[in-house]
């Protein structure tokens, strides 16, 4: 069944139109890849899909299991199911990593989690992420690393458990290792009731993940939708030969 | 974005009044025949009825200060100084009046003391309504009681300390206070005695139009240690009041003080209030300050470090929110050597509200092989709202370590943003954010003003605390 569906969706940032009609469907149990040039509108359709308010819908519906998002705001989304992990997550002094995730399970479920299996439940997954378990008492993202930044969000894209996870360039600026580990925790985190929408400039992160599409988002709207092999021919060839 | 609303502060829960009741209320105004009328009432000894009158001449002579916030709305022919409350002095709660033993029940002045104090104080208007100690202490020889007391029963004492740190002449409201000085607390803490849970007095002004001008006198001789901590509230009234307190530590050798305040005055409070410490050789001074309420403050607790060794850390936070004009801040002087001062200062102004930093560190040719540190650190919620340092650094040696750091911050879209894609409403995402800032602050309180200091600044961050 239909988990995200975009229609005619037409966005600007001030006064320039970035997204010009982008459809794209998303079912449970799918992993969905975007890839594109600079400029593209790729970060633009993830900011719109979590209504950051510096983007402005034009025309268009997101839907999330049928209902229209397009007008709640971004907590509401977020409570309904839709988690990001940001390019450049924020620096948060005076709450710590442990903190700060609980507190949003308990903004999204509604309820105060049991803090010894919470605790417990975190600090599996930062193994699993080759994650220091120290920095589960440090300021949340406060003298992090790049890399330390994006283990941090995909730590909690596995522990908050949102029905649709999109990763906004996660990979970027990550060493090999690094973009090994995510790909881990997307991996961990895929399954049947849920899906993954992964925006990338590059293959690695791909690999050993089972993608089932791959879409190619030139000038604002998708040209192209195909398997991984897909995107294995733009490692090799560019997108030149998508441009009309 | 759209902008968000964050609650003022909420000081509505110390805002209850009780009926305007006394024993006696003087006159509004201040001329020599208050002054001795007071005198009078407190049935001084001559010595201090003299200070008294001295002070009150210092008072006439001296103006008012030509810098920071304008006090053109403080009339002293409109202020009451003394407010004698319908209540002895009692050491047990249940021979405290009712009403007034409500209020302070009502602050959580004796459940505090049940469980976490070694002694408590409670003033109400002028004068000590409660004082008592734990029996140990007093075995052990550690004199706390009310300023009064001190002075009938420690004259010696008194006459060597009072108003020496402060001198009568420092500014108009400490001339003022002198003259006119009613309750506070005197605390002595005999050489080597560590003193393990801490003392607390209470102050609360209930009469509208009034002074308070509580003096509160702290001897921790040496190798003793001591936490004091002192709070202080008043229910909000339509014209002005006056705090004028004056605090004054001494520091002997090797010997360790820490005074915490939480200040919630209410927003008709003129704040002028004044506190120094004399630290010895070796001694150690902190001071956790902070300062959410009246509508003006000047505030600058000082400590001079006069003894080889000699440290001091003054951690503080303000909140200014609309009407209020606090203008905050700390002063060092290191004349020793080996001496070190850590200043760490965070102010949070919204809605018009106007918070000033304002600091001296002074550093003698003495202070060689010394070192000092100042971050203060702003946030703004609003484009209304204003934030000011203003440092003065007066460095008389070439041998001191010497760093000043300060920081005017807003909060951005995208932390906003970052913080909403996690769930967390717009409100509670600023909420997070602004008790983040001050956690660095409130994490040094005592635990009952911690949790008072996250109930002020409105947060409803639960489960976040350690």
């Amino acid at each position: 069944m239909k988990l995200l569906e975009i229609n005619n969706l037409r966005t600007k940032v001030g006064d320039k139109e970035i997204l010009k009609g982008l459809n794209l469907n998303i079912n449970k149990g799918e992993i969905h890849v975007i890839m594109g040039p600079n400029g593209a509108g790729k970060s633009t359709l993830a900011n719109t899909i979590l209504h950051n308010p510096e983007y402005e819908i034009l025309e268009g519906s997101i839907l999330l299991d049928g209902e229209d998002i397009s007008k709640l705001n971004t907590d509401e989304i977020a409570r309904k199911g839709i988690f990001m992990s940001f390019q450049s997550p924020e620096e948060i002094p005076g709450i710590s990593v442990m903190n700060f995730i609980k507190y949003a399970k308990s903004k999204i479920t509604g309820e105060t989690p049991n803090y010894f299996e919470f605790r417990e439940e975190v600090t599996n997954n930062m193994k699993e992420l080759d994650f220091k378990e120290s920095y589960i008492s440090r300021n949340m993202n406060v003298g992090f690393s790049g890399g330390e930044k994006k283990k941090n969000e995909i730590l909690q894209m596995l522990t908050l458990k949102p029905k649709l996870a999109i990763l906004d360039e996660t990979d970027s600026g990550l060493d090999v290792d690094a973009i090994r580990t995510v790909a881990k925790g997307i991996k961990m985190f895929a399954n049947s009731e849920n899906a993954v929408l992964i925006i990338t400039h590059g293959t690695k992160i791909l690999q050993g993940l089972d993608v089932d599409y791959v879409h190619v988002l030139i000038d604002g709207k998708i040209v192209q939708t195909g398997t991984s092999k897909l995107a294995n021919m733009i490692e090799e060839k560019g997108y030149d030969i998508f441009r009309q | 974005m759209k902008k968000t609303i964050v609650k003022e502060v909420n000081t509505n829960i110390y805002d209850f009044k009780n009926e305007d009741e006394y024993e006696y209320k003087i006159e509004k105004g201040l001329t020599k025949d208050t002054v001795l009328e007071i005198s009078r009432q407190k049935d001084d000894p001559e010595w201090m009825r003299d200070i008294r009158l001295n002070a009150l001449k210092v008072y006439n002579e001296l103006s008012l200060p030509t810098w920071g916030p304008d006090l053109k709305e403080l009339n002293m022919d409109e202020i009451a100084t003394y407010v004698k409350p319908k209540s002895g002095k009692a050491s047990t709660w249940e021979d405290v009046p009712d009403n007034i033993k409500d209020t302070f029940e009502r602050l959580g002045i004796p459940e505090a003391e049940r469980e976490a104090l070694a002694g408590v104080g409670a003033q109400y208007d002028s004068e000590v309504v409660y004082h008592s100690m734990r029996m140990e202490l007093m075995a052990q020889g550690v004199i706390y009681t009310d300023m009064e007391t001190a002075v009938r029963d420690y004259p010696d004492i008194v006459k060597e300390y009072f108003m020496k740190a402060v001198p009568v002449n420092d500014h108009k409201f400490a001339a003022l206070h002198t003259a006119v000085w009613s309750g506070g607390s005197f605390v002595y803490v005999p050489k080597g005695i560590q003193v393990e849970m801490p003392l607390q007095s209470y102050f609360r002004l209930n009469s509208p139009e009034s002074g308070q001008f509580e003096h509160t006198l702290i001897i921790v001789d040496e190798g003793a240690s001591l936490h004091f901590i002192e709070g202080c509230s008043a229910p909000k009234y339509s014209k002005i009041n006056l705090h004028a307190g004056c605090v004054e530590l001494y520091v002997k050798k090797g010997a360790y003080l820490r005074y915490s305040t939480i200040e919630n005055w209410s927003k008709n409070m003129m704040n002028l209030n004044t506190k120094k410490a004399i630290v010895e050789e070796g001694g150690t001074m902190e001071w956790v300050s902070g300062s959410f309420g009246s509508h003006i403050s000047m505030l600058y607790p000082m400590s001079i470090l006069n003894g080889k060794g000699a440290k001091t850390e003054f951690t503080g936070i303000s909140f200014a929110g609309a009407t209020q004009n606090l203008d905050n801040g700390f002063k060092a002087v290191l004349n020793a050597p080996n001496t070190s001062a850590v200043v760490n200062s965070k102010s949070i102004s919204k809605n018009g509200g106007k918070c000033t930093y304002r600091s001296l560190v002074k550093a003698t040719p003495n202070a060689t092989n010394s070192k000092a540190s100042v971050s203060c650190e702003s946030l703004m919620l609003d484009d209304i709202s204003v934030s000011d340092t203003i440092p003065v650094n007066d460095i008389e040696t070439p041998d001191i370590e010497f760093s000043h750091e300060a920081k005017i911050g807003k909060i951005s879209d995208k932390t906003i943003f970052y913080l909403m894609s996690r769930g967390i409403s717009e409100k509670d995402a600023l909420a997070l954010i602004v008790r983040g800032f001050a956690y660095p602050i409130s994490k040094e309180l005592p635990l009952e003003y911690a949790v008072e200091m996250n109930n002020l600044i409105g947060l409803e961050l639960e489960g976040s605390i350690g």
